[in-house]
């Protein structure tokens, strides 16, 4: 479906090449809009572009944004892998936010998945087009010329042509069609399967890389917000006296609240203006601030929890229903039941939001550590009452991301300012304000009820949620269940072969701005699912690896009642589920590591991001209750890898995530107002918390690749607790862990 | 006025002697390796050298800094070369970043003081230092390997060689 041809160079990144120059824009259709009304809009939109310099210079446009996954050099790489150029030699150009690029939200675990074909096709392309320019100057046929490492090489003669001497000849052939296309055999791949080193790494070691909270504009002033500490709070009236006294403060600038639904506009609130963004922050504590707390000042997190487990505790909005769990419950055999709960969450990353922005003579210029650049086009152009062809987003590195940072809310405060004072303003937000103010992962509430049969194995299965859904976000406080994306996150799709299952989902009032977080809500649905089939296989004394096969069942399709070619082309296999459940359990020592008092293994398996993983983690905990993880071991099929050394480190990481999650992560909100604001009450795990080795095994695969980010996350926070019940006979259903004596 | 050094260059500040050296380095003088992660010093992205030691410079105001010797991860080593940042670039440790420049420093002033540090030595170095992508256990690794990669003895400040000052 992706369809390549020339693009003259004007419209390529606003002529950053030379005259002479190949430049191949490679047209893409990500799978999702294949599904999609839009489909004829994408098919027209160029999103990748490749450059060939006549100096030799390759360089590849990154659209996505580089939060620490690696993609800015991933994606990359398979191309310059299909057109055998030398990874030495090519620059990476940082696209800016452009429609023409298809979508750049760098979310959702997709960039590979979405744009490894086209990668492949714009690099073959290339290579053909140089192959047959080289055969033309030398009068042979291509069948004799031959792309290598940076040069067309000539088998009769040995002559050599470079990229760079063939570029100018090269852009005047005609781009092959598709089917004229040959893509390399794997053994000559030269990146793709290889630990190639991130373009960022050396800089980053050397403290040169460029985050959002790094970028300058000539004359920029530096703004702190502050902001109603209740949401939907409205300013009724404020005192900038003693602020304006503070050496380095300009003035104070009000900003208004948005209109529901609140979506990615800004808060709203007032400004600090001064020239250092230690002013900024000094002037702003001294603000005399008066709030209408408004509707929302009710939201205690305690009762709001109670509502919730009520909620779950009737019977909901079934979701997906096989066969009949009432009749099987009504036949008066053994039953179980039990309640889980996973609590408000902040994405907190390294770097707090923070974007520089220039509003002049109808135009934005922005330069932002953003997820999506496109969102941020879109997000200023409605705030300022621009079209969004006027807002130019440079995206910088992301000091993490994590969800946080496809909501470009910061952005926007920054263009409004900007317009306010009539010079660049950048907005930097203080790690209260990150945790104050966040797009909160939803907190849950699950019912969970099973009948089982005399082996112990569920004969009937129920399972009841409610969270406030990120679709509040987008269409206002009214909306109340859970939306098909979060139904779709391990909730309607649980693979269990069970003859008897149902799930439903209640309503949840929102009283916090609601957003995703890694992995979004496949963390309480996996969270519910998996410990409470964990408490079945102890129920009926059975080892928790054989019985989690044992109700996996056969290898088969599970149909998610979705149609699409997403669903065709990345279907739940059980069988691959399995496999990394038996490889987790063989490379942990499952078999040999029998539970002991204060030390055990507990193990998860979950399918999220279209991969399968399996955790295996082991614990130790003191006599104090103290828990350390002094192993964790994640196998994990996610297709195909293109560069293990960096699947590895997302699965590492977010083995440290998911630890972040069991252990310690909770938002909670008296008043309205959320009672964290910084590490010391919102901690995340350290180098002595977090795991001390994960060990990562991947399943070769030829399968198409799918999601690495966000899908090590799920397991983890079950098989930590699965763990620190086999290890101290205490199930723990309500996270995080430091809130009980275990 | 504060006189300082930093990274080598004599400077002056005449500011609001209660503004950290963090906004300092950053604001003024665009050293931006040194990053904001808390304000508290809870989490040590701002991690920067003074006189040697390792401190947390968004809690270091500038009053404090008055005639000392500030080192950022700029002016660690001439070419990005110390023996912390060859092994960080070996053991691939780095996600986002954003952390690392901190990590590099604190580990950086640990090896000075325990040159072969045990697993707990780095815990206890390290624990002040967050990495939100998850990337203790290459730190861990890469720590070790720097650790290796320097011979037993080096000079000291006082030209000393680490094993001639321990006898």
């Amino acid at each position: 479906m992706n369809r390549i041809e020339l693009v003259t160079r004007r419209t390529f990144l606003g002529g950053m090449f030379s005259a002479g120059a190949l430049v191949l824009g490679a047209r893409l259709l990500p799978i999702e809009a294949l599904a999609s009304t839009d489909a004829d809009k994408a098919a027209w939109n160029p999103s990748v572009y490749l450059g060939i310099e006549t100096d030799g210079a390759v360089v590849i446009v990154a659209h996505r944004s580089e939060m620490g996954t690696g993609i800015r050099s991933v994606l990359p790489s398979v191309l310059a892998d299909e057109l055998d150029a030398d990874w030495k030699r090519v620059k990476i150009e940082q696209a800016i936010g452009d429609a023409k690029y298809g979508s750049q939200n760098t979310d959702g675990s997709c960039s590979i998945r979405d744009f490894y074909d086209a990668m492949r096709e714009a690099g073959a392309s290339a290579r053909l087009m140089l192959e047959r320019a080289a055969a033309a100057q030398w009068g042979v046929s291509v069948a004799e010329c031959k792309a290598q490492n940076h040069q067309v090489v000539h088998a009769g003669s040995g002559r050599k042509l470079g990229y760079g001497e063939l570029a100018a000849l090269a852009a005047k052939q005609e781009v092959p069609k598709k089917d004229e296309l040959k893509f390399k055999p794997p053994a000559e791949y030269r990146y793709i399967g290889k630990d190639t080193p991130t373009v960022d790494r050396d800089d980053i070691c050397a403290g040169r890389g460029t985050f959002g909270i790094d970028a300058t504009m000539p004359g920029m002033v530096f703004a702190s917000i502050a902001r109603s500490p209740v949401f939907g709070g409205k300013l009724k009236s404020y005192d900038d006296q003693e602020t304006r006294k503070v050496r380095g403060v300009q003035k104070t600038v009000e900003l208004a609240a948005f209109k529901p639904p609140h979506g990615f506009q800004a808060l709203g609130g007032v400004a600090v203006i001064a020239d250092n963004t230690w002013a900024a922050m000094k002037g702003r504590e001294k603000l005399k601030l008066d709030w209408e707390t408004g509707e929302n000042a009710g939201y205690d997190s305690a009762a709001y929890k109670q509502s919730l487990l009520e909620t779950v505790r009737k019977p909901q909005k079934v979701v997906r229903n096989v066969g009949d769990v009432d009749a099987e419950f009504a036949k008066g055999g053994k039953t179980y039941e039990a309640e889980y709960y996973v609590p408000h969450l902040a994405h907190a990353p390294m770097e707090p939001p923070a974007a520089v922005a220039e509003f002049k003579d109808g135009r934005a210029v922005i330069h932002a550590a953003t997820q999506n650049p496109q969102a941020v086009q879109e997000t200023v152009a409605a705030a300022l009452g621009i079209d969004k062809k006027n807002v130019e987003c440079h995206v910088t590195l992301l000091g993490g991301g994590f969800g946080r940072k496809s909501k470009p809310d910061y952005v926007a405060e920054a263009a409004l300012l900007s317009r306010e004072v009539g010079k660049p303003v950048k907005v930097v937000w203080s790690r209260e304000d990150d945790i104050r103010f966040d797009y909160y992962h939803a907190v849950a509430a699950m019912y969970m009820k099973a009948a089982v049969d005399e082996k112990g194995r569920p004969t009937a299965w129920l399972q009841r949620s409610a969270f406030p859904t990120i679709g509040s976000t987008f269409s206002g406080p009214s909306t109340l269940y859970g939306q098909g994306f979060e139904m779709g996150m391990g909730w309607t799709n649980v693979p269990f072969d069970i003859p008897n299952h149902r799930a439903e989902n209640g309503p949840a009032k929102p009283h916090v701005r609601i957003g995703w977080l890694r992995s979004v809500a496949n963390i309480y649905h996996a969270f519910a699912v998996h410990s409470f089939v964990d408490e079945l296989a102890q129920l009926a004394k059975r080892d928790s690896v054989e019985y989690l096969l044992d109700v996996l069942g056969q290898p088969r399709k599970i149909d998610i009642g979705q149609r699409s070619p997403m669903a065709e082309k990345f279907p739940l296999e059980t069988g691959r589920l399995r496999r990394v459940i038996e490889l987790a359990a063989e490379r942990s020592g499952w078999a040999k590591k029998k539970p002991a008092k204060g030390r055990a293994l507990g193990i998860a398996a979950h399918w999220s991001f279209l991969s399968y993983v399996a955790a295996v983690v082991e614990v130790e905990v003191d006599a104090s209750g103290k828990i350390r993880i002094p192993r964790v071991d994640i196998a994990a099929d996610v297709g195909k890898v293109i560069n293990p050394d960096r699947v590895k480190s997302q699965f590492e990481g977010a083995s440290v995530f998911g630890a972040s999650i069991a252990l310690m992560g909770e938002i909670t909100a008296v008043g309205g107002a959320i009672q964290q604001s910084n590490f010391h009450d919102y901690p995340v795990a350290r180098i002595n918390e977090a795991p001390v080795e994960t060990r990562v095994h991947l399943i070769q695969s030829d399968a198409p690749p799918a999601g690495v980010g966000e899908p090590g996350t799920p397991p983890m926070p079950p098989a930590i607790c699965n763990a620190v019940f086999a290890a101290t006979g205490k199930r723990i259903r309500d996270l995080p862990l430091r809130k009980h004596k275990v | 006025m504060i006189k300082l050094k930093v990274n080598g260059v004599s400077r002056q500040f005449d500011g609001e002697p209660d503004m950290p050296l963090l906004w300092y380095l950053r604001d003024e003088l665009q050293l931006t390796g040194t990053k904001y992660g808390c304000g508290e010093g809870l989490c040590g992205a701002c991690t920067v050298h003074l006189n040697g030691a390792a401190v947390r410079s968004c809690r270091t105001p500038m009053q404090s800094v008055a005639g000392k010797t500030v080192v950022t991860i700029e002016g660690l080593s001439a070419k990005a070369d110390h023996p912390v940042q060859q092994a960080w670039r070996q053991a691939n440790v780095p996600q986002c970043g954003y952390c690392q420049s901190g990590q590099i420093m604190q580990a950086a002033a640990l090896l000075k003081q325990k040159p072969r540090p045990a697993d707990a030595d780095i815990d206890s170095a390290m624990k002040g230092n967050i990495c939100r992508c998850g990337t203790y256990q290459r730190i861990r690794e890469a720590i070790k390997m720097a650790a290796n990669s320097k011979p037993a003895a080096t000079k000291t400040a006082t030209g000393k060689t680490t094993a001639e000052v321990k006898k």
